[in-house]
């Protein structure tokens, strides 16, 4: 699987608050929630995006509430995926339970500017900034994980396979 | 082994785990709210199962948005009563009968030391302090344990704090929590289990052991573990519905790191804007202004907590323009704090007293903050944004620092007053 985007970038300890806050939690449609992405950081973010655009934060990704509407607003976004050197665990849990594919990158959010654009090979874990020719290196995800991303998630991965 | 790994291990049909291992896990209970539960329901009736894992075993339990907030928030608790009520689910929890989850889930007894819960809601660590591996997980993982019973795990690694000494006036599990989160970090436990020792903890009421489990998820923590003992039989004594294991860290465990605090050096403790990790003493917080405060939440909404708080702003006012808002977070706190006058003594210092919810917390309802506004809360989080406005700020603290501010209009400690 590779995913290919333009980046945006974001700080430390991004908590699911900011990824989509609590306000709009009395849905869980992922067209409304969408809209409302990382709003409270940047109020515009959803319109801007295009369709496969990646997420660059530091440390500590997707920190606070258990809320799956928060991979679930990403994902609906256009989000084609997030790296960060870390992830909270609860996030990082919901993020394959929806097949929003994550990386784990040291080294990531002080190599790779905003507007770059970056390429990312899930089976190597190997991450290309096209715009500096830069190369990092993240975690790899396993082909059965790849195959639980592109099903949608654990349950049509689930239901594919009763 | 570690208390965390021994439960794993019970669970796991195992004679011993090790960090790192993956497991699969029997569920002994499981929980979601009005919030998280709707998108769990869905997905398990889109698997086409016919019956939940076992209908005494889980709870729902409308808190967040309740009383019904607005249209979309009344539909989700309806998705709930309705589930609950097709299939027969005993634990529904609504209306009169509702009240914030982790504190209500110990109370009726549904959850015994020695077993394995999950929550969809990150503070389901909370009862960890009874020696239970509690855990926050996301809806979709709730809806494959309502479908199986089981789940997996990684076998955490375990950080152990001891905390030693004397404590200072007004310090209680709220500061000592925030101590420690403000000193690791909102990573500095990720993944891991924290264990909370030493004679500070033997000592402590389960009212203090619940606040500090319940932050355990904002060190990044997956269970927040205290050993049970005495204090925790006492509680659950007459009040559990099932048998209690006891499971106990064995002396020669190991654990990934070992942190001594010397509580006779610390006072209570106020997290400032936006990370519950950003903490000073109260001696160093200087002059805040607050226009709201909340005493309430999972974190501190127990009785000792309105007691506490009760009992620091007897006989005082609220300070003018300033609107502070308590929460018993049961019906049976609610009651109780009514009988033994607590209510009115909130009432004649001038407080609103609103129904058993989580509320403001998480910026629902009940006390949502405008733009440049500021709150002082018992509560367990202040990222951006989450009492109301982005441009507002919430400040933690614990039940008697937050009576103290309400009346002095400012963040305060009740030897000012």
């Amino acid at each position: 699987m590779k995913i290919k985007g333009k980046v945006w970038k974001f700080g430390e300890n991004i908590d699911t608050d900011v990824i989509i806050p609590a306000r709009y939690l009395n849905t869980s449609d992922p067209e409304e929630l969408a809209k409302h992405c990382m709003e409270d950081a940047d109020p515009d973010f959803s319109r801007k995006i295009k369709p496969g655009d990646i997420i660059v934060a530091g440390k500590n990704f997707g920190c606070g509430s258990s809320r799956e509407h928060a991979p679930i607003a990403l994902k609906a976004a256009g989000i084609g995926c997030v790296i960060a050197p870390s992830f909270a665990r609860i996030f990082y849990r919901n993020a394959f339970n929806m097949g929003l594919p994550i990386f784990e990158c040291d080294g990531i959010s002080g190599g790779i500017r905003a507007g770059d654009v970056v390429e990312v090979n899930a089976d190597t874990g190997e991450i290309r900034d096209l715009t500096t020719g830069d190369v990092f290196s993240a975690q790899p995800i396993p082909p059965f994980m790849q195959e639980l991303i592109s099903d949608g998630g654990l349950i049509p991965h689930v239901l594919k396979n009763l | 082994m570690t208390m965390a790994e021994k439960i794993l291990a019970a669970h796991a049909g195992l004679d011993s785990v090790e960090p790192g291992q993956l497991v699969e896990v029997d569920v002994d209970f499981a929980l979601g709210n009005d919030i998280t539960a709707p998108i769990a329901i869905k997905t398990f009736r889109q698997a086409g199962v016919k019956t939940v894992f076992d209908r005494e075993r889980l709870a729902l339990v409308s808190d967040h948005f309740v009383p019904n907030k607005d249209i979309m928030s009344a539909e989700q608790a309806l998705i709930l009563r309705e589930f609950a009520a097709e299939h027969g689910i005993v634990h529904h929890y609504d209306g009169g009968e509702s009240g914030v989850e982790h504190v209500l889930l110990p109370e009726k007894g549904l959850v015994v030391p020695g077993d394995v819960v999950i929550g969809a809601d990150s503070h389901t660590c909370t009862y960890g302090a009874m020696g239970i591996f509690a855990t926050g997980v996301g809806s979709t993982d709730l809806a494959a344990v309502m479908i199986t019973g089981k789940t997996w795990f990684k076998v955490p690694r375990s950080i152990k704090f001891v905390y030693k000494g004397n404590l200072s006036p007004w310090v209680g599990g709220k500061d000592l929590i925030l101590y420690t989160i403000g000193d690791i970090g909102v990573d500095g436990a990720l993944y891991m289990a924290m264990e909370f020792t030493g004679p500070v903890m033997d000592s402590m009421s389960m009212a203090g052991r619940f606040t500090m489990s319940n932050m355990a998820i904002e060190a990044g923590g997956k269970v927040g573990l205290v050993n049970p003992d005495d204090t925790t039989l006492n509680y659950v004594n007459g009040r559990a519905v099932r048998d209690s294991v006891l499971y106990r860290s064995d002396e020669d465990a190991e654990y990934a790191r070992v942190i001594d605090y010397d509580c006779s050096g610390i006072e209570p403790q106020v997290a400032f804007p936006h990370l519950p990790e950003n903490t000073k003493g109260i001696s160093e917080v200087g002059n805040i202004p607050l226009d709201q405060v909340v005493i309430g939440s999972c974190t501190n909404g127990r009785l000792e907590d309105l007691a506490l708080a009760a009992d620091v702003i007897s006989g005082k006012k609220v300070s003018k323009g300033l609107r502070l808002i308590v929460l018993p977070t049961t019906p049976t706190v609610y009651m109780q704090a009514l009988s033994a006058g607590i209510l009115a003594t909130f009432m004649n210092a001038g407080a609103v007293i609103g129904p058993p919810t989580c509320g403001p917390c998480l910026g629902g309802h009940m006390g949502v903050l405008a733009k440049g506004e500021r709150a002082l809360a018992t509560t367990n989080r202040n990222f951006v944004g989450r009492m109301g406005h982005p441009k507002s700020e919430v400040y933690l603290a614990n039940p008697a620092i937050a009576a103290a501010s309400a009346v002095l209009g400012r963040i305060a400690s009740p030897d000012e007053l």
